[in-house]
C-alpha cells in the first residue's frame, strides 16, 4: 500500500526545519516503511530545501532499513533544486552503508 | 565594547559611523543607550537589523520574514534562505547556548550583494569538535568542520541521523563560486576565503581540504569563546541554485569516496 505523506502540511514554503524533518521521519516515514509500505514524500508548495533537513528526513531510514527505504521512498514534485539535494544524501548515505 | 559574563556595553567615544551600528540594533542589544539622534532609514530593500533566534520556530519565522525585506528575486532568495538557514540551525543545534544565534543581513545596492552575519556566545567549534576529533588548536577545529563529513556528533561515515557534517562546507562552496568572502571564527582562530578574482573566466573549483582553498588563517587571535560566520552573497554573480548544488555535490561525493578509501586495507605483499 502506498502512504503519502504532504510535507507542505507540515513544512514552510522553505523547508530548513530539522526537528519538523525528524517528527516525520520518526512519526510518519519509519512506522510506514517498516510495515512495509511505499512512502511518498510529496514536495508539492514547498520550493526548496536544505541539505540538513534532507538528511534529517531521510538519512536514518537509509542507514537502518537500507534497500527497503531505498526501494520503497518515493519523491513526488520536487523541483530541481530539491532533487538534486536528496540525490546527494542518497549518494553520500549509501556510500556509508557498506 | 566591554564584553562580560552577565552583560555587555558600548563604551567611550563612538565616531559619527556609529550610527550604522545604533540602526542595525547593536546599541538596543547591548542595552546601552545610543548618543545618536538619527531619522530610523526604512529597513525594506536594505537591511534586516539584529534579531536573536533561540528556537527552530524562531528561525522558520525570520527565514519567512527575511526575503521581502530584501526584495531578492527567487533564485537569490533561495541561495540566501539556504544560507540562514543552514547557519542558524548550526548554532541552535550545536552551540550550546541559551542565548541564541544572534543574526544580521544587509543589502548593499552599489555591489548588489546581501552580506550576512551570524554569531553566538556558545561553546565554540574547538569544544563541539573534541568529543569526537581531538583536533589541536581553534584553526584545526575550524579546518574539520569545513572539511565535507565531518560533525562533531560522531565519527562515523554518513553522520548521525540529524547530521551529516555537510553545512559549513556547503556554505563555502556558495562562497566560492559566487566569488565572494567567508569568514569563520571561534576561539582563537580565523579562516577567511579570498574572493576569486572576477577577472579569471573559468568558474572556481572547489575543494574537500579548506587549506587547498585561497585564504588566509590564523590561530592567534583575542580569544571569542562563541563562532562568528559572516558570508557576502553576490547577486549579480549567483548562477542557478540547481547548479551550484550538482558541482557542489561532486565534491562531496569524491571527498566522502577519498576519506573511506583511506580506510581500507591494502593487499599484503610479499
Amino acid at each position: 500500500m502506498k502512504k503519502i505523506i504532504k510535507l507542505s502540511h507540515m513544512v514552510n514554503d522553505f523547508a530548513e526545519n530539522k526537528d519538523v524533518a525528524k517528527k516525520i521521519r520518526i512519526e510518519k516515514i519509519m512506522p510506514a516503511l517498516t510495515e512495509g509500505h511505499e512512502v511518498v514524500l510529496d514536495f508539492g508548495g514547498i520550493s526548496g530545501a536544505t541539505q540538513s533537513f534532507i538528511h534529517a528526513l531521510i538519512s536514518d531510514p537509509i542507514r537502518k532499513l537500507k534497500n527497503v527505504a531505498l526501494d520503497r521512498l518515493v519523491f513526488k514534485n520536487a523541483n530541481d533544486d530539491i532533487r538534486e539535494i536528496i540525490s546527494i544524501v542518497y549518494r553520500y548515505m549509501q556510500e556509508s552503508l557498506d | 565594547m566591554k564584553v562580560g559574563k552577565e552583560n555587555t556595553a558600548i563604551v567611550g567615544n563612538v565616531p559619527d559611523t556609529g550610527r550604522y551600528l545604533d540602526r542595525m540594533g547593536l546599541y538596543d542589544l547591548s542595552k546601552t543607550a545610543s548618543p545618536f539622534v538619527c531619522h530610523q532609514k526604512e529597513e525594506a530593500g536594505r537591511f534586516v537589523p539584529i534579531k536573536v533566534i533561540k528556537t527552530s520556530n524562531d528561525q522558520s519565522r525570520f527565514i519567512t520574514d527575511i526575503i521581502p525585506l530584501l526584495h531578492l528575486s527567487e533564485n537569490n532568495a533561495t541561495v540566501v534562505k539556504y544560507v540562514i538557514g543552514e547557519l542558524v540551525r548550526n548554532v541552535l543545534e550545536h552551540a550550546h547556548t541559551s542565548n541564541g544565534a544572534v543574526v544580521v543581513a544587509q543589502y548593499f545596492k552599489k555591489t548588489n550583494r546581501v552580506s550576512v552575519g551570524i554569531c553566538d556566545t556558545g561553546i565554540g567549534i574547538w569544544k563541539s569538535l573534541n568529543t569526537h576529533w581531538h583536533p589541536k588548536t581553534d584553526i584545526d577545529a575550524i579546518n574539520l568542520a569545513l572539511t565535507p563529513g565531518i560533525t562533531g556528533t560522531t565519527r562515523r561515515e554518513g553522520g548521525t541521523s540529524e547530521n551529516a557534517g555537510a553545512g559549513l562546507f556547503f556554505i563555502k562552496s556558495i562562497a566560492k563560486i559566487t566569488r565572494n568572502y567567508f569568514v569563520i571564527f571561534s576561539g582563537s582562530a580565523e579562516y577567511t576565503l579570498l574572493k576569486y578574482p572576477k577577472r579569471v573566466k573559468k568558474a572556481p573549483r572547489l575543494y574537500a581540504d579548506p587549506n587547498r582553498d585561497p585564504h588566509r588563517s590564523t590561530n592567534d587571535l583575542p580569544c571569542f569563546q562563541g563562532t562568528l560566520v559572516a558570508v557576502d552573497i553576490s547577486l549579480d554573480e549567483t548562477p542557478e541554485f540547481n547548479d551550484l548544488l550538482v558541482s557542489i555535490g561532486k565534491v562531496y561525493d569524491d571527498a566522502i569516496r577519498e576519506r573511506k578509501r583511506k580506510k581500507y586495507k591494502e593487499p599484503r605483499f610479499v
